[in-house]
């Protein structure tokens, strides 16, 4: 993304900077927190890395069954990896998928080895978990290469459309006719319900409640296609997938090996609206941040949601609050500016005085304290009522908001939004809105500048002093962590997530001494 | 007896708009024989003379089409049949006072999404105070107690969280469906409740959702369903009525009237 010529709010650089220094004060604890603990689905990951792979006839991975015996053995805190590759040293299989075989019919016993056995089995791990980040590698160098073959889109912000069938080879020609009409990036939505499955399904899928699981193979398949359009229209067409719920360290391994590019990965979305356990989730945040960072991935954060659950003037500030730590998680994770597609969305409803020109003002405000990000802009959804007419007008109005105001990611709105899953032809018509406008106002934004300490100035600098006062009512809380205080105590919208509770906290373990992780200990150490 | 047609621009024209897509293609010469076939389409269903005022190619195998026609159907208002809100609409203020006189205490309503659910967006729009089309929700009302469990909420969960919070009501809201997953969670829920509670202290179940039939209510084994556009204005007012009007009527047969 081209920095775009600074201040067209004339954004007060120390104010600014008060900002990021509060969000970093407010995400530091939550860093060390995470450092200090992991949880099964890192350790998973981790065996995911190695190569393990496929399930049992129950349909449970083995990463589940390895990870399940080892932890029943000795535990979790001391990682995974070290009485792994100790059993294997020791002769007990000769592969990982043996291993777990043995390890669920109970006929393998592990231990923390330690002295010489404990040097062998982290070399050992090291070496095939290492293997796993060098497909990472190897998948992102492969990304360039065919960006530079194919060429980017012509035109930004990049268009970005949805499928979801449940049935992956319904999936593939949808997405591919997606490409065909001008999609940029095709999202396919998971089946509803996959976030609080402890394990990710395996195998091609035509079984999904309003979207597709989210497995190895479908992703590999759904790449496979989109390499076929882009080949046919001579521009790199990205694939977007789910790192969230209770598996997303593992889901961010996968999408790493199957080269995705991009992933919906949002700091604190699964504990507001999911109810999964905060610790568990900044656990598993911090790792698939650095999966991501390290196989090129761009993610895309959860703000719109936000504005979904609460209304989208009085909440503007918890949007910017959101992308401010989104910003800071995402950078101590090894995520670069190109890297963040922080959401935000076009939420306020149509009825309020000056409607466009305050969602104009939230917008450009992210995008001028945010310039080098690419930004993700969602469309309307709350105020859909299913009067398709009107809301494509408004579909149109935010596409305009879209244009000028330079955002990098635009998810194309349905005037169906709330009646029906995408027609065909809903999503023709969608597109030929987004053409117009792009056409017709795409370079409106080189002429569009707000009358400082006009309306849309004066708004901005407003929101932006509301998510400073928020960042000091988290960090006024008196314990140790004041974010997740202030999670506990409904802070962030009318949710109550306290630290001792949601799904997935008997999966979180604290670190003992002497814990190892070649994964963690790779991933940290950056290219 | 009242006997209507659609209205374009004059009384009787009968005029209607249409939109469909056909799985043929438009392309060069089969224009023509697209729009015939949009057109037989739109006979079929009664518009006469239909014209096909927009023809679209989508790609080399659909076709989008827009029809502007006269119907040749009436429609006769003695054979409408809805379900009529047999209840009397009240103000937040009327709720709280017929609650106070009748029940002494606050009414407990619990609220959750069940089976895989993840759209909330329902449930808060009639709970959260926020509320819903310029409406506030039930946490507005003083003599409610709301207890909102949120998304993808088990049916023994529910049941549990109504016996702990002592339930007056339960309300359950379904968005996303697939393969009337709705109907098959909604029974149930019903039926659980059925089983945890005796059949005088079971609470008020009400279900919600933009792909129910208002009409299924006895079917479900639910007391009330709710269909689009609902408020909480109207949920707030039925629960008042069902509940003092319950309580009158068991008062009643205890004085023995």
């Amino acid at each position: 993304m081209t920095p775009r010529s600074p201040g067209k709010l004339d954004l007060d650089p120390v104010t600014v900077r008060k900002a990021r220094t509060l969000a970093r004060q407010v995400g530091r604890p939550i860093v060390r927190l995470a450092q200090q603990h992991t949880t099964v689905s890192v350790e998973r990951a981790t065996l995911r890395l190695a190569g393990l792979h496929g399930a049992d006839a129950e349909g449970i991975p083995w990463v589940n069954r390895l990870a399940d015996a080892v932890r029943g053995d000795v535990g979790l805190e001391h990682g995974i990896a070290l009485p792994v590759w100790d059993a294997l040293l020791r002769g007990e299989a000769d592969d990982l998928t043996v291993l777990a075989q043995k390890a669920s019919a109970g006929s393998v016993r592990f231990r923390v080895p330690e002295g010489r056995e404990l040097v062998r089995a982290r070399a050992a791990s090291r070496k095939h978990v290492g293997a796993g980040v060098r497909r990472l590698d190897a998948r992102r160098r492969e990304r360039d290469k065919l960006v530079r073959r194919w060429g980017d889109p012509e035109q930004k912000p990049w268009i970005y459309l949805i499928v979801a069938t449940g049935d992956i080879y319904e999936d593939i020609p949808q997405a591919q006719q997606a490409a065909r009409e001008g999609a940029d990036v095709i999202a396919v939505i998971r089946s509803t319900g996959q976030s609080l499955l402890d394990y990710v399904p395996e195998g091609a899928t035509r079984e999904g409640f309003a979207g597709t699981y989210a497995t190895q193979e479908n992703f590999r398949l759904m790449r496979a296609a989109l390499d076929d359009s882009s080949k046919e229209l001579g521009r790199y067409v990205r694939l977007t997938n789910y790192a969230s719920g209770l598996c997303m360290p593992e889901i961010a391994a996968l999408a790493g090996m199957e080269r995705l590019d991009m992933m919906l990965n949002d700091s604190m979305y699964g504990i507001l609206f999911r109810d999964i356990n905060p610790v568990r989730t900044f656990v598993d945040q911090r790792f698939s941040r650095q999966v991501h960072a390290r196989a090129g991935i761009i993610i895309n954060t959860g703000e719109d949601n936000y504005l979904t659950t609460a209304d989208a003037v009085e909440a503007a500030h918890t949007v910017t609050t959101s992308q401010l730590l989104n910003e800071y998680f995402a950078k101590e994770a090894g995520l670069e500016d190109w890297q963040l597609g922080l959401g935000h969305a076009f939420e306020i409803d149509p009825g309020v005085p000056d409607s466009f020109r305050l969602e104009l003002a939230h917008a450009l405000l992210a995008r001028e304290l945010f310039p080098r990000a690419p930004l993700k802009w969602m469309p309307p959804t709350r105020h859909m009522t299913g009067d398709v007419f009107r809301g494509y007008l408004l579909d149109g109005f935010f596409n305009l908001a879209g244009a000028l105001t330079g955002q990098g990611i635009l998810l194309v709105g349905m005037m169906t939004e709330a009646v029906v899953t995408p027609w065909l032809s809903d999503r023709d018509l969608a597109l030929q809105n987004v053409r117009y406008v792009m056409n017709a106002a795409g370079n409106l934004h080189e002429d569009f500048r707000p009358v400082p300490g006009g309306f849309i100035a004066e708004r901005a600098r407003q929101v932006l002093g509301e998510s400073i006062d928020l960042l000091e009512r988290i960090l006024a809380h008196e314990g140790k962590y004041g974010l997740l205080e202030a999670i506990a105590d409904g802070t962030f919208g009318l949710m109550k997530r306290p630290a001792d509770a949601g799904r997935g906290l008997d999966g979180v373990a604290r670190k003992a001494p002497g814990y190892f992780n070649p994964a963690s200990e790779l991933l940290e150490d950056r290219p | 007896m009242t006997i209507l047609r659609p209205y374009g621009d004059t009384t009787g024209d009968g005029m209607v708009q249409l939109s469909f897509t056909l799985p043929v293609s438009a392309v060069g010469s089969q224009a023509k024989a697209a729009e015939g076939a949009a057109a037989q389409l739109a006979a079929k269903m009664g518009i006469d003379p239909a014209m096909v005022v927009h023809t679209r190619p989508m790609g080399p195998d659909f076709t989008f089409f827009v029809v502007y026609g006269r119907v040749n159907h009436l429609v006769d208002t003695d054979q409408v049949t809805v379900v009529q809100r047999d209840y009397p609409l009240l103000t937040p203020k009327e709720v709280n006072l017929a609650l106070k006189r009748t029940l002494r205490r606050k009414l407990v309503v619990v609220g959750a999404c069940i089976g895989t659910d993840a759209h909330t967006v329902g449930i808060d729009a009639i709970m959260n105070i926020k509320g819903f089309a310029g409406e506030k929700g039930l946490e507005y009302y003083g003599e409610i107690t709301v207890v909102n469990l949120g998304a993808q909420v088990s049916v023994p969960e529910l049941v549990v969280r109504a016996q702990e919070e002592r339930a007056d009501a339960v309300l359950v809201s379904q968005v996303v469906t697939q393969r009337d997953a709705h109907l098959l969670n909604t029974k149930e829920m019903s039926a659980a409740f059925r089983e945890a509670y005796p059949a005088d202290r079971r609470p008020v179940l009400v279900v919600g959702g933009p792909r129910f039939d208002e009409g299924a209510a006895a079917d479900l084994g639910v007391d009330r369903v709710f269909s689009r556009g609902t408020t909480p204005g109207e949920v707030a007012s039925y629960l008042t009525h069902r509940i003092t009007s319950a309580r009158t009527s068991r008062a009643a047969q205890k004085a023995g009237v």
